[in-house]
C-alpha cells in the first residue's frame, strides 16, 4: 500500500486510469459524479442561455426580438433544462455522488453498476430534450398543462416529457442506491446519530425520489396515451378531466422541489459546521426536520391549485397544509442561525455562499407564506411573484448551495485548490446579480404582470429592465466558477486531505481519493462535528496531516 | 400616479383592501423574520470571526426551550395568517344573491363575454360600479385564466365545465384584463380592459349597443330552432322529456337513483352528452347536440331555462311545493303531443 502524503499521492481514482472507455465504462462512484458534473453544467449552460434569450426579449414590451412561439418555446427549454436537467440531479448526482459512499466510510455505493447506468438513462434523457429542441422545440411550459399539451401544441410535446419520463427512473436509481448504501453500507461504529447531517438529508431527499417520481411517469404516460393513442384522459372533448392531470402532476413536482432543496440543505449543514468550527446547534432537529420535510411535502401539492377550479374545502386543507411546511425550514435557519453565536467564523468562499444561502433561502421560504395564504394566492398565482418566488428558493437556495458544496469538495474532488479571490469575488457578484434579477419579480407579480407573457403591458417595463440588468450580472458571475474552476485543474495549488479543517471520514482519506476510498476500513468511535479546539486543531493538523484515524 | 411609486395595483374592488390589508400583515411579519435572521448572522458571523477575541465561553443555554420556542412561534402566525387568508378566499368563493350574472367564454386567444341583455364584446367588460358582478366561466378549448389585478381576483376558466367568479367594483376607470394561464402561441395578447362605470352611464352603454334580444329571449329562439321544444314541454304536458319549467336549482332524481342539483353543468352535460345522466321516468332518447351548439349557444340555452324558473335548491326531504311559481317568459309551445310516458317523480 502507498503510505499517504500530503503530495501526489502516487495512485488515485483520476490517475487510475486514462483511456476513454475507463470513463465511459466505470463503476467507480467518484468517477460518475464526474460524468455527472460534465453533464448537468453543460445542461445548465442551454438552459441559461435559453434564460438570457427571454431576459433580453423582455427588456421592451412589445416583444420585438423573436415570435411569440419562439418566446414560448424558450422559456420551456430553459424551464425543462434547469429542473429536470439540473436542478434535480445537482447536488444529489454530483456531491451526493460523490460523497455518500466516502461519508459513510464505504468502497462505493450499494450498486455501482446500477449508478452507471443511472447515468446512461440521464443522458439518453437530455438526448431526447435536446433532440426535441433542435428539432423544432416544445412550447407547452415545464408543467405541460392539459389539455394544451396532451391536444392542442402541435410542437415536440412527446419527445420532451419522454426525457422527463426517462430523467425520472434515473433519479429513481440514484435515490434507491442512496437508500441502500446509508442503511447498510456505514462503517463500524457510524451510527445514525453519528451521521454527518448531510446525510440525512440527503436520504430524505432520497426518499422522495423513489416514492413520488413513479407519479410523474403515471402523468407522461397518460399524456402520451391521450396525445397519440387518442384516449380521453384529460381532455373533456374526449371526456376526460383537464384538472386531473394537474393533480398528478404536483403529486410529484412539489415534493420534486424538496429533491432540489434537501439536498442543499445537506451541503449547508457541513459549511456551517466547518466555517464556524462548532457542531451544528440542534443536531437531531435539522435531522428530523429533512424528513418532516419530506413527508408533509407529499401533503401540499394541492396549493399549485387554489385557482384552478378545485373545491373549496380543499384548497383550505391544502392551504393550512402547506403552512406547517414552514416550521421544519424555519427550524433550520433558526438552528443554522444559533450555531454561528460564539463560533469561530471562517469567511472563505464556501461560507459565503453558505451566509448567501440562509439570506435567500429565508427570503424564499418567507415568500412562500404569502402563496400558502389562499387570498393573496388568488392575486399573485401565475404571476411573477410565483416567479421570484421559486426563483429565491430554486436558485437562491438550491444553486448557492451547489456552488457552495462544489467550492468545498473540489479540491477533494480534483486534488487542486480554487482560487480563493476570484472564488469570493464571484460569490459576491453571484449574490448581487440575484437579488437585482429576482426582488423586481416580486414587486411586478404584486403588481399584476402574469408569468409566460412575451408582450406586456409598458407600465411593467422599468422593473423588467432592471431584471435583465441584474440576470446579466448574474450571468457573468456564473461563468467565473466555470473558467476559474476549470483553469485550477492545471495551476491550481494542490489539496492537502482536509484543507478547511473539517470532520468527517472524506476528509481523512487523500485528495483526490484512491480508487477504493480507504486504504483500510475507517472505524468511527466518535460522534460528527467532534470539532477539536481550535488551537489544537490547528497544531494537529500540522503535524498528522492525513487520515490520521484511519492509519493509527 | 400612485401606482407608479407604489408598484401597486390600483384597489377598485371590494376585495383590494382585504387582500392588500393580508399582504401588508404578511409583508410586516417576513419583513420582521429576514432583517431579525440577516443581522443575527451578519452579527455573529463578524463578532466570531476567526481571531477575533470574542468571548466563547459557551454557558448553560436553554436548548431545549430555544427549539421550542421557533417552533410554537411560527406554528401560531402561520395558523394566523392560514384563518386570516381562508376567511378572504371564503368570500369570494361566495357571489351574493342578486349579482349581475355576466356570462364569459374563453377560446385561444380571445375573450367573449355576454350580458344578460344581450349585449356581447371581445376582450373587454363593461361593468357598473358597486354592483357585485357574478362571471359565469367557460372555455372552448385550453385552459385559460381571468385575471383583473385591480380587484384582486383570478379562476382559471376549463374547457368542459363552469367555474365561477364575482367582484363589486368600487372605483370607475379602465383596468387590465389578463389570461393568466397559459394557453398557447398568443397567451400575452389574451387581454383587454374591465371598464368601470357609473350605473347610469352602464345602462345606456348597454341601450347603446343592445342587439334587440335578451339572453333569455335568444335562448328561447334557439330552444325553438333546435326543436327542444318537441319533447321539453310546459309543465303540466307529457312530453318525451321532462319539464324544464323550475328545473333550475331543483333536485332531479336520475335513473340510477342518484339524486343531482340542476345547475349550470348538469344541464350542459345534459345537452351535450344526454345519455350519461337520464331523469328518472325517462327513456335515453334524446340525441347529443355535441357539434351543433357552441359554448355561447348552451349558454343562452341555460339563461332560457333559468328564466322558466329558477327554484332554490330544495331543502332535503320537503315537498316540491315550496319552490317558487314559475316567473315569466313559460313558453306558450302548443305542439304538445301527450305522451303516455310517466311523468318524472321529483321528490322521494
Amino acid at each position: 500500500m502507498n503510505s499517504p502524503t500530503i503530495t501526489e499521492p502516487r495512485r488515485n481514482y483520476l490517475n487510475a486510469a486514462y483511456s476513454v472507455r475507463s470513463w465511459l465504462l466505470t463503476v467507480d462512484h467518484k468517477r460518475i459524479a464526474l460524468l455527472y458534473l460534465l453533464s448537468i453544467t453543460f445542461f445548465f449552460l442551454i438552459g441559461g442561455l435559453a434564460a438570457a434569450f427571454v431576459r433580453v426579449e423582455l427588456m421592451t414590451p412589445q416583444g420585438d426580438l423573436v415570435e411569440s412561439e419562439t418566446y414560448n418555446k424558450l422559456f420551456t427549454l430553459h424551464g425543462v433544462m434547469m429542473i429536470f436537467f439540473f436542478l434535480i440531479p445537482a447536488i444529489p448526482a454530483t456531491l451526493g455522488n460523490f460523497l455518500v459512499p466516502l461519508m459513510v466510510g464505504a468502497r462505493d455505493l450499494a450498486f455501482p453498476k446500477l449508478n452507471l447506468l443511472s447515468w446512461y438513462l440521464f443522458m439518453a434523457a437530455g438526448t431526447l430534450g435536446l433532440y426535441a429542441t433542435f428539432a423544432g422545440g416544445v412550447d407547452t411550459g415545464w408543467t405541460f398543462y392539459t389539455p394544451y399539451s396532451s391536444t392542442y401544441s402541435n410542437t415536440y410535446v412527446m419527445a420532451t416529457a419522454l426525457g422527463a419520463f426517462v430523467a425520472g427512473f434515473s433519479s429513481i436509481l440514484t435515490g434507491l442506491n442512496f437508500i441502500v448504501t446509508i442503511h447498510k453500507m456505514r462503517a463500524p461504529g457510524l451510527t445514525w446519530f453519528r451521521l454527518p447531517l448531510f446525510i440525512w438529508s440527503i436520504y430524505a431527499a432520497s426518499l422522495i425520489m423513489v416514492l413520488a417520481t413513479p407519479v410523474v411517469a403515471v402523468a407522461i404516460l397518460c399524456v402520451g396515451m391521450e396525445r397519440l393513442l387518442g384516449i380521453g384522459l384529460f381532455d373533456p372533448a374526449k371526456g376526460g378531466d383537464p384538472i386531473l392531470f394537474q393533480h398528478l402532476f404536483w403529486f410529484y413536482s412539489h415534493p420534486a422541489v424538496y429533491i432540489m432543496i434537501l439536498p442543499a440543505f445537506a451541503v449547508i449543514n457541513e459549511l456551517i459546521a466547518c466555517f464556524s468550527r462548532r457542531r451544528p446547534f440542534g443536531y437531531a432537529f435539522i435531522g428530523f426536520s429533512s424528513f418532516a420535510i419530506a413527508i408533509v411535502g407529499f401533503l401540499v401539492w394541492g396549493h399549485h391549485m387554489f385557482v384552478s377550479g378545485q373545491s373549496v374545502y380543499a384548497g383550505m386543507v391544502f392551504s393550512a397544509l402547506s403552512f406547517l411546511v414552514a416550521i421544519p425550514s424555519s427550524i433550520k435557519v433558526f438552528n443554522w442561525t444559533a450555531t454561528l453565536y460564539k463560533a469561530s467564523v471562517s469567511w472563505q468562499t464556501p461560507m459565503l455562499y453558505a451566509l448567501g444561502f440562509i439570506g435567500l433561502f429565508t427570503i424564499g421560504g418567507l415568500t412562500g407564506l404569502f402563496l400558502a395564504t389562499l387570498a393573496v394566492d388568488v392575486h399573485v398565482h401565475d404571476t411573477y411573484f410565483v416567479v421570484a418566488h421559486f426563483h429565491y428558493i430554486m436558485v437562491g437556495g438550491t444553486v448557492m448551495a451547489y456552488l457552495g458544496g462544489i467550492h468545498f469538495w473540489w479540491p477533494k474532488m480534483t486534488g487542486r485548490m480554487y482560487p480563493e479571490g476570484w472564488a469570493k469575488l464571484s460569490a459576491i457578484l453571484i449574490f448581487v446579480g440575484f437579488n437585482l434579477t429576482f426582488f423586481p419579480q416580486f414587486l411586478l407579480g404584486y403588481w399584476g404582470m402574469p408569468r409566460r407573457y412575451h408582450i406586456y403591458p409598458e407600465e411593467f417595463q422599468v422593473l423588467n429592465v432592471m431584471s435583465t440588468a441584474g440576470a446579466s450580472i448574474l450571468g457573468i458571475g456564473y461563468l467565473f466558477p466555470i473558467t476559474y474552476l476549470i483553469w485550477s485543474l492545471r495551476y491550481g495549488k494542490k489539496a492537502p486531505p482536509n484543507p478547511f479543517g473539517h470532520t468527517g471520514l472524506e476528509w481523512t482519506t487523500p485528495s483526490p481519493p484512491p480508487t477504493e476510498n480507504f486504504t483500510r476500513v475507517p472505524i468511527v468511535t466518535e460522534e460528527a462535528y467532534n470539532f477539536l479546539p481550535e488551537d489544537t486543531a490547528r497544531k494537529v493538523e500540522e503535524e498528522t496531516p492525513v487520515g490520521s484515524t484511519i492509519h493509527s | 400616479m400612485n401606482t407608479q411609486l407604489s408598484f401597486m395595483p390600483e384597489q377598485a374592488s371590494s376585495f383590494a383592501a382585504d387582500v392588500d390589508a393580508l399582504y401588508g400583515f404578511l409583508l410586516l411579519v417576513s419583513g420582521v423574520f429576514t432583517v431579525l435572521i440577516a443581522f443575527l448572522v451578519m452579527f455573529f458571523a463578524i463578532k466570531y470571526r476567526r481571531g477575533s477575541l470574542a468571548d466563547r465561553t459557551q454557558g448553560e443555554g436553554h436548548f431545549f426551550l430555544m427549539e421550542l420556542a421557533w417552533i410554537i412561534i411560527p406554528l401560531l402566525l402561520t395558523m394566523v395568517m392560514f384563518y386570516w387568508g381562508a376567511v378572504v378566499f371564503f368570500e369570494q368563493t361566495r357571489p351574493p344573491e342578486g349579482a349581475i350574472e355576466i356570462n364569459a367564454v374563453g377560446k385561444q386567444w380571445m375573450w367573449k363575454f355576454q350580458h344578460p341583455e344581450g349585449n356581447s364584446e371581445i376582450n373587454d367588460l363593461h361593468v357598473p360600479l358597486g354592483q357585485p358582478i357574478k362571471l359565469n366561466m367557460i372555455s372552448e378549448d385550453v385552459i385559460h385564466s381571468v385575471y383583473v389585478p385591480a380587484f384582486r381576483v383570478k379562476q382559471d376558466v376549463l374547457p368542459g365545465r363552469y367555474t365561477t367568479m364575482w367582484f363589486k367594483p368600487t372605483k370607475p376607470g379602465k383596468y387590465h384584463l389578463f389570461c393568466a394561464e397559459y394557453c398557447g402561441a398568443k397567451h400575452s395578447e389574451m387581454r383587454g380592459y374591465v371598464y368601470v362605470m357609473e350605473p347610469a352611464e352602464y345602462q345606456q352603454w348597454l341601450a347603446g349597443r343592445n342587439q334587440g334580444l335578451t339572453m333569455a329571449d335568444a335562448g328561447q329562439k334557439l330552444f325553438e330552432q333546435l326543436r327542444c321544444n318537441t319533447c321539453h314541454l310546459p309543465e303540466g304536458q307529457q312530453g318525451r322529456g321532462p319539464s324544464l319549467e323550475n328545473l333550475y336549482g331543483s333536485k332531479v332524481r336520475l335513473q340510477n337513483g342518484q339524486e343531482v342539483i340542476a345547475d349550470d353543468n348538469y344541464i350542459r352535460e345534459s345537452i351535450l352528452r344526454p345519455a350519461s345522466k337520464v331523469v328518472l321516468g325517462y327513456q335515453p332518447i334524446m340525441p347529443t347536440y355535441e357539434g351543433q351548439i357552441g359554448e355561447e349557444g348552451i349558454l343562452k340555452l341555460i339563461a332560457e331555462i333559468k328564466s322558466l324558473g329558477k327554484s332554490e335548491p330544495a331543502a332535503n326531504g320537503q315537498g316540491a311545493n315550496s319552490e317558487p311559481g314559475a316567473g315569466h317568459g313559460a313558453p306558450e309551445s302548443n305542439q304538445s303531443q301527450p305522451q303516455d310516458q310517466p311523468r318524472p317523480v321529483e321528490q322521494n
